[in-house]
């Protein structure tokens, strides 16, 4: 095969400077805040320093943002491996009436931007007595089309037979879910999980709307309000919060990639 | 939400209603297993979103303020009179310019770059090929938060693009607080982000293109670029017109960006209608809110009706 440098070469300097800003990110949030405040194009800090982390630790509640995002974005995962699926099995799979217009309101739902929905949701979830609290951050997310939309793709390959058989053994229609049809599902599942895990995690509107005290807030809200309200911005302490976002994220994405990028090709949808 | 629990049952009952015509009993058996399971998914689904959207359209006929959260029911209805308020707003009118000034230069510069990557990609790099397609897509994956606070610190005045500027003798300007400079700014940076997903649509159409046709134009004399154009261009519509909806509905939306790396400003030059929207909630305007995200709702139906038309003809 012989070298096409003439694509090889802008490609690698397009790749570069796509992963350049993470480099930088990185390189910042180890540097000391003269050397920051100094400016310079030096890659590697001069004299690395972790005082940057410790101030996000011990000057705000780092630790609660990344627990509470962390516990978020666990319970909506769950939640819509477990409800898209049984919705999905149900549509695909079984005859009931009712069953166009669910899934054409389910579909339509797909297209809705989140800022339509947010202040009714915040009067919903305010009269519930809900705000602030971890059932607001959860609750809204917990059922997403999108789920419905990936299940439902790999549902409907699996031959109608394997479910006859197991109704002839008897089995009812939530064992067949469970036992038969989620056991094949696997990428689908895990594409699924990915997905949501990903954009509970970059959420952000609802959130920054939902959780009111600082105790409530998720990675995202903390670090944008941080920067929002210094009046001289600290970037070393903010560089440091960006790359603990970015790390959990950037590491599932290395190992599952695949995953990852099906699911964008498949479903055509982020 | 009243009328969210007002329609739940209604929406779930009709399984046990049963039909004139006598179904055999498996079948029922099977309606109600059926139900059952979409149970869950269905309440939560029209309490949480079905029934805010529709309550968010009554909402924007009403003068709903914060200080009627107490007794949401008892706000006074005034028709269409939010939405012609916003029509006579110039902040609203400045926010749907901006929103449009975004869209309308960013769309097209990631679908662009996104498909030359793409072609690049799909054209003999075979070596390496893994490494470029999960190195474009990474900033696709990180939170536009923590994007936003890396590239804010590039683009301040003495921050490492005019760092770079300078040692070739060019002296930048201060991107994000320049009314002129910070839109640009902000698109770059959407392009940078969003251009992987669109690569990885692009190249998953490009991998179905029927090979043979191309061998064929190529035995006839077809050069790359009458490939490209007569070829890939037409055989590629659909993926390209998904890219163009898809990026187009999430730019529509635009708002983190603003809201880490310029609050909107200067002097609102990065106002989006999300933006607009947020504001006025936070002002306890919630008619007026409403109404505004309504106009985007209903703006961006139509962009990807046009989009669709525009593109699927032929």
């Amino acid at each position: 095969m012989r070298a096409r440098w003439y694509l090889y070469v802008p490609l690698s300097a397009a790749l570069l400077a796509t992963i350049f800003p993470f480099v930088w990110m990185a390189s910042g949030a180890f540097k000391p805040r003269q050397e920051i405040l100094a400016g310079g194009a030096s890659i590697l800090p001069h004299n690395a320093t972790l005082e940057n982390f410790r101030d996000l630790f011990t000057r705000t509640d780092f630790t609660g943002y990344f627990l509470n995002s962390g516990l978020v974005a666990v319970a909506v995962v769950a939640g819509n491996l477990v409800f898209c699926s049984m919705l999905a099995y149900a549509l695909t799979k079984l005859e009931f009436p009712g069953r166009k217009l669910l899934f054409g309101t389910v579909m339509t739902m797909l297209m809705v931007p989140t800022v339509v929905t947010f202040i009714p949701l915040f009067v919903l979830v305010t009269k519930m007595g809900l705000i602030n609290t971890y059932g607001a951050l959860i609750l809204p997310f917990l059922a997403t089309p999108l789920g419905v939309f990936i299940m439902r793709q790999f549902i409907s390959q699996i031959p109608d037979e394997l479910i006859e058989a197991a109704r002839l053994d008897g089995a009812g229609e939530f064992r067949i879910l469970f036992t038969v049809i989620l056991p094949l599902c696997g990428p689908a599942l895990a594409t699924l999980a990915i997905l949501q895990f990903l954009s509970s995690w970059n959420e952000f509107l609802w959130p920054l709307v939902a959780a009111q005290t600082e105790d409530m807030y998720t990675l995202p809200v903390g670090i944008a309000l941080i920067s929002a309200s210094a009046n001289s911005v600290n970037y070393g302490l903010l560089l440091a919060g960006a790359t603990l976002i970015v790390l959990p994220i950037l590491g599932l994405f290395l190992f599952l990639q695949r995953y990852f990028i099906q699911g964008v090709a498949t479903t055509g949808l982020k | 939400m009243t009328v969210t629990t007002k329609h739940a049952p209604a929406a779930v009952n009709p399984a046990a209603g049963g039909s004139p015509n006598r179904k055999p009993a498996w079948r029922r058996k099977q309606a109600i297993a059926a139900w059952v399971l979409a149970l869950p998914f269905s309440l939560l689904f029209l309490a949480f979103m079905v029934g805010p959207l529709i309550a968010s359209l009554l909402i924007s006929m009403t003068d709903m303020r914060a200080r009627d959260l107490r007794n949401p029911l008892a706000v006074a209805f005034v028709g269409p009179g939010n939405f012609l308020d916003l029509f006579g707003d110039e902040k609203f009118l400045i926010a749907i310019r901006n929103t449009l000034y975004f869209a309308g230069v960013g769309m097209p510069l990631t679908v662009a770059v996104a498909l030359l990557i793409a072609l690049a990609l799909n054209n003999g790099i075979n070596r390496f090929r893994t490494v470029f397609r999960v190195g474009f897509y990474t900033p696709v994956v990180t939170s536009i938060i923590a994007i936003g606070i890396v590239w804010k610190y590039i683009l301040e005045p003495d921050g490492l693009l005019n760092h770079a500027l300078g040692t070739i003798g060019i002296s930048g300007p201060d991107w994000l607080h320049d009314t002129s400079t910070a839109m640009p700014s902000l698109i770059v940076m959407a392009m940078w982000r969003n251009m992987g997903t669109l690569m990885i649509i692009f190249l998953a159409g490009l991998q179905g293109l029927p090979q043979d046709v191309f061998e064929a134009a190529r035995v006839d004399g077809a050069n790359a670029w009458q490939r490209f154009r007569l070829l890939t261009l037409p055989l590629l519509r659909p993926a390209i017109l998904l890219g163009c909806v898809m990026i187009s509905v999430y730019y529509f939306q635009f708002f983190e960006e603003a809201f880490v790396m310029t609050g909107g400003g200067p002097l609102d030059s990065t106002k989006s209608i999300t933006y607009f929207t947020y504001d006025q909630f936070g002002f306890g305007n919630y008619g007026y809110a409403s109404a505004a995200s309504y106009v985007l709702a209903i703006a961006i139906g139509l962009v990807t009706l046009v989009q669709f038309r525009l593109l699927r003809e032929k």
